[in-house]
């Protein structure tokens, strides 16, 4: 039995579907990140699996109950807010303890507890501060606190790194997953932010528009995209669609890209098979800024690999690497390229693509060919 | 921003302080006025205010107009003074401004924090509240204060009061209550707090500003009401408002203006005391929520 899982559930508002029909489901201990653009029903599922939503239809399970009716205060989770919602008036213990409180645990088991939970998050000189006098981070720990000193067997996390600059957000982030490998509870987390998705969790659910576009491991999602949107959606700077037209070349299939004066007809083995009822027809290539780099010589004869020179609209050096704009069928694409490589705009340069991860998807309905 | 503009240079500066400070100064002189005649005046004898006019000030500090208004001066046929009647103000105000300001708070969090089906109709309809005229409301009123057997009392007034004063708490209380972050109710719910308990670990004590606002607003409403007070009591029960009116239009022979200037600012102390004590609250609970804390 895992740890949660959802069957077909529903939400609807005034006869509105919020959400259509959602699965999911996790083992015991398993970090699950629910990642998608504002609007799109995650934060509702969230609450709906707190029990601050009612579930319309469907079945929602943690561990081996069904919590569809049951209050928030009886299934056994804690929360994370993105407000951090701490209690104003309570110092930062009070703020600990006051769920305890509630819960009639023994006053010394409570100051254990409360020293235990400061301890991990080194919160211990905070304890008789209010939540004013206190710092983002410093908030997001104590609203950690008051989460895990209960040990719940699901924790909920809404956007908690959403308010903090973006370095505590780092910093934040690399504590949260330490916090989980330390202490192994599920977790459920919400992020519109694809990065904190791809680094925290175990299981990734993409969703648009109230349905799971996607569910699965950070790795799959991010080289096996199920459709366009989530190919978008996951990766920084996101991958690159070039519009091309199907052609035979050397026995197999390959598609068709002009850049500069020149034509090259890259061929797809990998993608032969189901390329072929495409042929001569338009579909969508999707390549990732990082499959597209310098030329590389001992690489050069291997047949996943094709070369071709294109002129540079653009560089935009990040550091480690330089994006390098390319037009490709009337597109600018994204190539991430080593900085010692990178040429100047105005000039043209030699690129390696790398096709055995490329993916091809259907301009009209967005669902994956190949 | 009248600041900011004549802030260009420094004289331009110091002339636009002076303006502001010399308007300020004669608004104050405008209000004051009234305060000080009064004080004035229920200082004086009555020689000296048939003699002198208005604005002279008095021979000597006499406090006898003050005696006699608090303690035997006649309001209508009895001749107690005011004292009996303040005490029976008091005796009405205090609970009918703790139970409304209690009702209002309760109101304003289940309006807000529990939204209900047709929560917002309800609200509205406590809103229509605060625009019914008191004249209104006397005769049906009365009959209830008769049909709940607490006509004429000390209990039916509050009851009055409870009621009037409950849709203007509720509008200050949902107000502020909507400023405060729904997250902090759905933490307490997922920490196992329940409705009281939410309220009154939580939201009650994050209520100070705006129950010292609803405390002063009601204190002022029901303490200077007239209308009620002169139509559901009756007698020694009446309240020190009542009283005022009585003791100025009693008549025996002169009219002792020192001692009905001393007798009206009797009847205003308390008012002007919580404003004293709780005004830069009123002024912060009015403006909370536009800073948030």
């Amino acid at each position: 039995m895992g740890a949660l899982s959802i069957r077909d559930v529903r939400k609807s508002y005034h006869g509105n579907e919020i959400l259509k029909g959602i699965n999911l489901e996790i083992e015991k201990g398993e970090f699950l990140i629910l990642v998608g653009p504002s609007g799109c029903g995650k934060s509702t599922l969230l609450s709906m699996i707190a029990g601050l939503d009612s579930v319309t239809s469907g079945e929602i399970r943690i561990g081996d109950r069904v919590v569809n009716d049951l209050s928030p205060k009886d299934r056994d989770i804690a929360m994370v807010f993105q407000s951090y919602a701490l209690y104003p008036n309570m110092t930062v213990r009070e703020n600990i303890s006051f769920g305890l409180q509630i819960r009639k645990v023994p006053a010394a088991e409570q100051a254990r507890i409360v020293e235990r939970v400061a301890n991990t998050l080194q919160i211990g000189h905070l304890l008789d501060r209010r939540p004013s006098q206190l710092s983002g981070g410093q908030r997001q720990r104590v609203a950690m606190g008051r989460a895990i000193s209960r040990e719940p067997s699901l924790f909920l996390f809404d956007e908690p790194l959403s308010n903090l600059d973006a370095k505590l957000r780092v910093e934040m982030r690399t504590e949260i997953k330490l916090l989980h490998q330390r202490m192994g509870t599920s977790i459920v987390y919400v992020t519109h932010d694809q990065i904190e998705a791809m680094t925290l969790g175990d299981k990734i659910a993409v969703m648009k528009a109230g349905e799971v576009q996607q569910f699965g491991t950070p790795q799959e999602i991010y080289d096996n995209p199920a459709n366009l949107f989530v190919a978008g959606f996951m990766g920084s700077p996101s991958m690159n669609f070039i519009p091309a037209k199907v052609e035979a070349v050397g026995g197999g299939y390959g598609v068709k890209l002009e850049s500069g004066q020149r034509t090259h007809v890259f061929p797809v083995p990998a993608a032969d098979g189901k390329l072929k009822a495409w042929e001569g027809r338009e579909v969508l290539f999707g390549i990732r800024p990082e499959q597209i780099t310098h030329k590389n010589a001992s690489r050069a004869g291997l047949p996943q690999f094709q070369t071709a020179e294109m002129p540079i609209r653009l560089t935009e050096p990040t550091g480690p690497d330089t994006m390098v704009l390319v037009p490709i069928n009337g597109k600018d694409v994204v190539c991430r390229v080593h900085p010692a490589h990178a040429g100047q705009p105005g000039e043209s340069m030699e690129l390696m693509f790398d096709l055995s991860k490329s993916v091809f998807f259907d301009p009209a309905s967005e669902q994956r060919i190949a | 921003m009248a600041d900011m503009s004549v802030a260009h240079t420094a004289g331009a500066s110091k002339a636009g302080r002076f303006i502001i400070y010399g308007l300020l100064a004669l608004v104050c002189l405008y209000y004051l006025m009234p305060l000080f005649v009064m004080l004035s005046t229920s200082l004086k004898s009555l020689d000296e205010i048939r003699a002198g006019n208005l604005l002279s000030l008095p021979g000597g500090f006499r406090t006898d107009a003050w005696v006699k208004a608090w303690d035997s001066a006649c309001t209508g046929v009895q001749c107690e003074g005011l004292k009996g009647f303040f005490w029976n103000s008091v005796s009405f105000v205090v609970p009918a401004v703790v139970i409304s300001t209690m009702i209002g708070a309760f109101n304003g969090y289940a309006l807000t924090m529990y939204r209900f089906r047709g929560s917002d109709l309800v609200f509205g309809m406590l809103m229509i509240g605060c625009f019914i005229p008191f004249q209104v409301v006397l005769l049906p009123m009365a009959q209830t204060l008769g049909a709940m057997g607490i006509a004429n009392s000390t209990v039916g007034l509050v009851f009055v009061h409870v009621v009037y004063g409950a849709a203007f708490t509720t509008l200050f209380f949902r107000n502020y209550y909507v400023t405060i972050p729904d997250e902090l109710v759905k933490a307490a719910k997922i920490d196992g707090a329940g409705f009281l308990r939410i309220f009154f670990s939580i939201i009650l004590p994050l209520s100070v500003p705006i129950i010292v606002v609803s405390v002063i607003w009601q204190f002022t409403q029901v303490w200077n009401d007239f209308l009620f007070g002169v139509v559901f009591s009756s007698g020694d029960r009446q309240p020190i408002t009542v009283a005022l009116n009585n003791l100025v239009n009693t008549s025996t022979g002169v009219k002792e203006y020192n001692v009905d200037m001393a007798a009206a600012i009797i009847a205003a102390l308390p008012t002007l005391l919580v404003y004293i004590v709780a005004g830069k609250y009123f002024v912060r609970g009015l403006t909370a929520g536009a800073v948030k804390g």
